[in-house]
């Protein structure tokens, strides 16, 4: 396959996320611009200016009208996808990480980053169908983790909040009481800071991607561990293929080594593994550095990766890859 | 398509228009005309122009519009591609290429060779012939040479297997010789210090490095020189190991050498262990060429 490059971000990917339908890919970088392309052909439909800080995040909405983003200057925004301008802005006191939108698009799960002596925070947001009815209010605050929370998303039936970050553990919350349902144990659980958590399409299973070189997929319900993938390089990004089950797994080294070693040494593919078997089934080079993002199209047949080194590659995947067996 | 020229009367006499070239004389035409398309996708389009002899012509494009078989976009997809720009797109000039095609052709790089797996499980189906295959060839240990009991680390003897020799990496000539050098103010080579042991100190030392020297190749990735080391000790005493790693990967270049003290352990480690399967590879031992300059 050919990939199609994407460089329109100044600095590095932090986040890909694609719509629905698959048409649009959204990419949000440390450049203070997230991006809109068609993910068809590669080109940019336009840009949402109004970030001062790196953007961290975003989630769009089901019917492809509403954006929202969360950055490292204390807000998250609210978007309208086809004109690009700001429709509503929530402030914080420290640094937005991750949003994800609940089913129904009526609420919004928002991490905050530990800032200024405050600690990390889950915050839940009502998003009004008239963004003249919106409000700042969290309807709920979930504190408690320690370190950065690098991603909560939303359980099945929007009854639960999956959160993990920083201190290495998978939780799940009630997001009506707040409670704190389950947690991860030591032994199943990752060893280092986990960068990313991706949701399976049917929402019935999830996967995290951690530091300590490993990947761990998990029941949604019971927070049972599945499968653990293991490979030679820090996870920064994980995806799951909705048509095929593989999973891919992005990272490389750290970006601080990357000018002292040989660009052999780095390892910046992304890797494609069985689902069942944890198999490897082979990697995708390109980048430059380490894959902070990764997304699958909806139609399972073509993604999307953004490196450190500021690029999108988006691949559309030859008819072999549909016929590989193990 | 089909082009037929109609020769329709005018209204104004050419000779008039010839006067005032260069104008635009489109307005005098019918405008252009769209028909279809029908239900067979059949799409005709009329337009009328002056050809260079500035006669009027009429052209007839007949085209039929297929759909794809594999765009399967939604309304709302394709209501969005016509989207306007918006943002830093608005002003995008041609010349940005921020889209681009690569032009290397990047492949889903398989780990191993495609089919080569079905064979080995074709072997683990039947226990006896795995027994042979994985257990007792490759589970060797190297300390105490027992074949399929228990490896390396486990092995019962491991205490009782001589402790490693320390190496002697400088030769001791070179601690005198260039003792003997420095009183003179001139630079003087290292190989050339000590007067009358020049040409001695300098042979010596290549000699060394090759003398009952043993090359070891087809080593896996892990191998380190401690590995080697031990992999060898039971053949005699051994004076140097050397793995080569690749100054920028730092990684094992899959190839190393190992000096034995004496001629005849150098001679008995390549009977014993060339062939032999190390880290799920063969290795190959033989001695090793001199250099070549």
């Amino acid at each position: 396959m050919r990939p199609i490059l994407m460089k329109g971000h100044e600095r590095p990917l932090t986040f890909l996320k694609y719509n629905r339908d698959g048409d649009l890919l959204f990419s949000c970088a440390k450049d203070h611009n997230p991006t809109v392309w068609f993910a068809d052909n590669g080109e940019r439909l336009g840009t949402y200016r109004g970030h001062n800080g790196a953007v961290w995040s975003c989630d769009v909405s089901r019917d492809s009208a509403m954006l929202i983003t969360g950055s490292a200057d204390q807000t998250a925004k609210i978007w309208n996808v086809k004109t690009g301008t700001p429709v509503y802005t929530f402030n914080f006191d420290s640094p937005t990480r991750s949003v994800d939108l609940a089913v129904g698009d009526k609420l919004a799960v928002i991490t905050t980053d530990p800032f200024m002596g405050l600690t990390s925070a889950i915050h839940i947001k009502q998003i009004a169908r008239d963004p003249d009815d919106q409000i700042g209010e969290s309807v709920l605050t979930l504190k408690g983790p320690q370190g950065r929370i690098n991603r909560a998303v939303w359980g099945p039936l929007n009854r639960t909040i999956i959160s993990a970050g920083e201190d290495s553990v998978v939780r799940i919350w009630d997001s009506e009481t707040g409670k704190l349902l389950k947690e991860s144990d030591k032994e199943d659980g990752h060893k280092k800071p986990i960068t990313s958590l991706s949701k399976s399409t049917d929402g019935s299973h999830f996967l995290t991607g951690s530091l300590d070189k490993s990947a761990k997929l998990w029941d949604i319900r019971t927070l049972a561990l599945i499968k653990t993938y293991v490979t030679e390089r820090p996870v920064n990004a994980v995806a799951m293929s909705p048509l095929l089950n593989h999973v891919v797994l992005g990272g490389g080294q750290d970006a601080s080594a990357v000018t002292t070693t040989d660009h052999r040494a780095g390892k910046f593919e992304a890797k494609f593994y069985d689902k069942i078997l944890t198999e490897e089934i082979g990697g995708v080079k390109g980048h430059f550095g380490p894959i902070n993002a990764l997304a699958f199209n909806p139609d399972g047949r073509s993604f999307a990766s953004g490196g450190e080194d500021g690029y999108v590659r988006l691949h559309h995947f030859d008819p072999d890859y549909f016929n590989i067996k193990i | 398509m089909t082009v037929e020229a109609a020769t329709q009367p005018s209204k104004l006499r050419w000779g008039e228009l010839e006067e005032d070239d260069g104008e635009d004389l489109d307005f005098l035409l019918p405008p252009k005309q769209v028909i279809g398309p029908d239900e067979n996708g059949i799409k005709k389009v009329v337009e009328y122009k002056f050809n260079d002899e500035g006669n009027k012509v009429k052209i007839t494009t007949t085209t039929r519009i297929r759909k794809l078989a594999n765009a399967r976009l939604s309304k709302r997809a394709v209501e969005r591609r016509s989207w306007p720009k918006f943002g830093d797109a608005v002003h995008e000039d041609v010349g940005a290429r921020l889209t681009m095609v690569s032009t290397e052709e990047i492949l889903l790089e398989r780990p191993r060779a495609p089919g080569s797996k079905q064979e080995e499980t074709k072997v683990a189906g039947d226990p006896l012939a795995q027994m042979g295959k994985g257990g007792a060839v490759l589970m060797v240990c190297r300390t105490c040479g027992k074949k399929g009991d228990h490896w390396t680390s486990r092995c019962p003897y491991k205490d009782l297997a001589q402790p490693s020799e320390t190496f002697i990496d400088k030769p001791p000539s070179d601690a005198n010789a260039a003792a003997g050098g420095v009183t003179k103010g001139a630079y003087v080579p290292p190989s050339m210090r000590g007067g009358g042991t020049t040409e001695r100190s300098g042979t010596d030392m290549r000699r060394r490095n090759e003398e009952n020297s043993v090359r070891v190749t087809n080593l896996s990735e892990d191998t380190r020189e401690p590995d080697l080391l031990e992999l060898f000790r039971p053949f005699g005493a051994v004076s140097r190991v050397y793995v080569a790693i690749d100054q920028k990967t730092g990684t094992s270049r899959g190839f190393g050498f190992v000096n034995f003290v004496n001629r005849e352990d150098a001679e008995r480690a390549i009977n014993k262990l060339n062939g032999y399967g190390y880290d799920n590879l063969i290795l190959r031992v033989e001695w090793a060429a001199p250099r070549a300059n």
